[in-house]
């Protein structure tokens, strides 16, 4: 999260927003976002509706066994149709934001 | 030392056996960083750097069993040194099982939404408890959504 915030101005001059979502309540976002410095959305799915949705729900993987989020990235185009999909095989190894960037920039190439 | 005379009789006075100790403190403290590595991810998709405190730990521990159990007259650290040795092992197989077991339990997600597909629209409140929708983050170019496991 911390690189996506470094690189926070190449998603910006691209014109494609950058949003965080998880199961924090928005006291704890609102927390985190103060300490770290993030000044992009941080999305507070307290009922993990919208990680159902996308089928990205991790079950009983949270704190005393709390259904969470699974590490996933999506990149979506101004149409609202997926360009790209990160779906992890590994809870430590998530996207970068240069995987993102390139992502965004061949879906423009395509276009 | 007095080989001649001591007949087996262990020297109170033998030497500080240093390899096992600091084996055993670079070791944990390789366990220890794995939170601070982790926070990289050069050092977070694989991590490289808490093996190597392990391995450079486990290779002084052993430099040590043997100067203990290979020269005890000289050397301490026959009860100890194992006792440590030990500790590390079951450390090393704790640290190896979460991170080659059970950090790989990830959920097939086989229905998330597809290259293609649409993304299923949804509203949430923001930090400052504003609502965000994913229409309000699609202009002008799109978003990126970044799920994640929250802070605990």
């Amino acid at each position: 999260m911390r690189s996506f915030q470094q690189r926070l101005s190449d998603f910006t001059s691209r014109g494609v927003h950058v949003a965080a979502i998880s199961v924090d309540s928005k006291e704890i976002n609102e927390n985190h976002c103060r300490k770290m410095g993030f000044t992009f959305p941080f999305l507070s799915d307290a009922n993990a509706d919208v990680i159902r949705l996308y089928d990205v729900l991790h079950r009983g993987a949270g704190p005393s066994g709390a259904d969470i989020a699974r590490p996933a990235e999506f990149y979506v185009d101004r149409a609202g149709t997926v360009k790209w999909v990160k779906l992890t095989e590994n809870i430590a190894v998530r996207a970068r934001p240069e995987q993102a960037l390139s992502a965004i920039d061949a879906a423009a190439r395509s276009q | 030392m007095d080989l001649a005379n001591g007949g087996g009789k262990i020297d109170m006075k033998r030497k500080w056996n240093w390899p096992i100790w600091i084996g055993f403190i670079v070791a944990i403290g390789g366990l220890f960083s794995y939170e601070f590595f982790a926070q990289f991810p050069v050092t977070r998709d694989f991590p490289w750097a808490t093996l190597v405190l392990f391995g450079v730990g486990a290779v002084l521990l052993i430099v040590g069993l043997f100067r203990a159990f290979g020269r005890p007259q000289l050397y301490r650290g026959k009860i100890f040194g194992s006792i440590f040795t030990l500790i590390t092992a079951l450390l090393f197989a704790f640290f190896a099982y979460e991170i080659f077991y059970v950090l790989r339990q990830v959920p097939l997600s086989a229905q998330a939404p597809r290259v293609g597909q649409r993304a299923p629209s949804f509203s949430l409140p923001d930090q400052n408890g504003k609502e965000v929708a994913l229409n309000d983050l699609l202009s002008p170019n799109g978003a990126v959504l970044i799920f994640y496991r929250g802070h605990w």
